[in-house]
């Protein structure tokens, strides 16, 4: 049942047109927890002399992945859209690098999902870009 | 005394202007894919988002996807910043909009952190954003932006960020 749960969202957020255009890949998801990874894509590029990934594709990830937590957790009724979401870029991510993003729903009431969430590359020990949001919680529509 | 320069033709300073703003724009590939451009009335800067399927996040709403709205955010912050920032630079010549086009780019401010609250869905069509620079220091700056769709009063989105400033000779 929860892996039916997990495959029908994992399909649900690689259909998004969005999310598609940019290649991200569902990991995993289960339990308030998502994991997303956006390959290197010479289009996404945001400074051209050092071909580091544009912030705002970062930000389109880690959007994705905390709403995919949101989704995720065992309380949710299906369905998010984000309230607010705060990134902190903490160093360039390295060009030619896939990016990933770890996101957990850590709290969850009847209408408001509080997620964080963070963004690596290969290095696991320092990590690109952290973040915090606020979600709806909403039954999930058609 | 000197009598008082002549003031330059309008076309050259629209075409350094354009010139300069266009590089700072091609000039990044993200900032190509999607499709963003800038309308510029002066130092005034409106950014264009046009509506494309691609930038769709829900389809069945269907909905500017989040992330979108706010790459559109920061990219017009960043954009907007840049421009004040290096104002002076391009109407004195220090930098040559012509080189510019060639690729010699300045260094830009990068981002610290970014904060976006969505107020609205953004629908299948068209946005526009604007900046406004509430402080900009030699190290740091803090801008505003907002994004509306048909009704200027009825914004989808707003965005807090903080950036930091190349330093003299990177």
């Amino acid at each position: 049942m929860a892996v039916d749960k997990s495959t029908l969202a994992k399909q649900f957020i690689e259909y998004l047109p969005h999310c598609k255009a940019l290649g991200m890949k569902v990991l995993r998801i289960e339990d308030g927890l998502a994991e997303i990874e956006l390959p290197y894509d010479e289009r996404f590029i945001g400074d051209p002399e050092s071909r580091v990934i544009h912030g705002g594709a970062v930000s389109a990830l880690m959007d994705t992945t905390g709403g995919a937590s949101v989704i995720a957790h065992p309380k949710s009724p299906g369905g998010t859209a984000t309230i607010n979401l705060r990134i902190d870029y903490m160093r360039p991510a390295t060009p030619g690098q896939t990016i990933t993003c770890l996101a957990e729903c850590y709290h969850i009431t009847r209408s408001v999902a509080f997620v964080r969430a963070t963004a690596y590359d290969a290095d696991r020990e320092r990590p690109v870009a952290s973040a915090t949001g606020a979600f709806t919680v909403e039954e999930k529509k058609a | 005394m000197s009598p008082r320069k002549k003031p330059e033709p309008v076309q050259v300073i629209k075409q350094r202007r354009d010139a300069a703003l266009s590089a700072l724009v091609t000039g990044v590939p993200y900032i190509q894919y999607l499709g963003i451009t800038f309308d510029r009335r002066g130092d005034e800067l409106t950014a264009i988002l046009p509506y494309e399927d691609k930038i769709i996040g829900n389809p069945t709403l269907p909905a500017i996807h989040g992330g979108v709205t706010a790459a559109f955010l920061e990219i017009t912050a960043l954009m907007s910043l840049s421009w004040v920032w290096l104002w002076e630079d391009i109407e004195n010549g220090t930098l040559d909009a012509e080189e510019m086009a060639r690729g010699k780019l300045p260094r830009l401010p990068k981002t610290i952190d970014f904060t976006v609250d969505y107020l609205r869905t953004g629908l299948p069509r068209d946005a526009y954003a604007r900046a406004r620079v509430t402080r900009s220091g030699r190290r740091y700056a803090s801008v505003q932006s907002e994004a509306w769709q048909d009704n200027r009063d009825r914004p989808i989105a707003q965005a807090t960020a903080h950036f930091l400033m190349p330093r003299p000779g990177d």
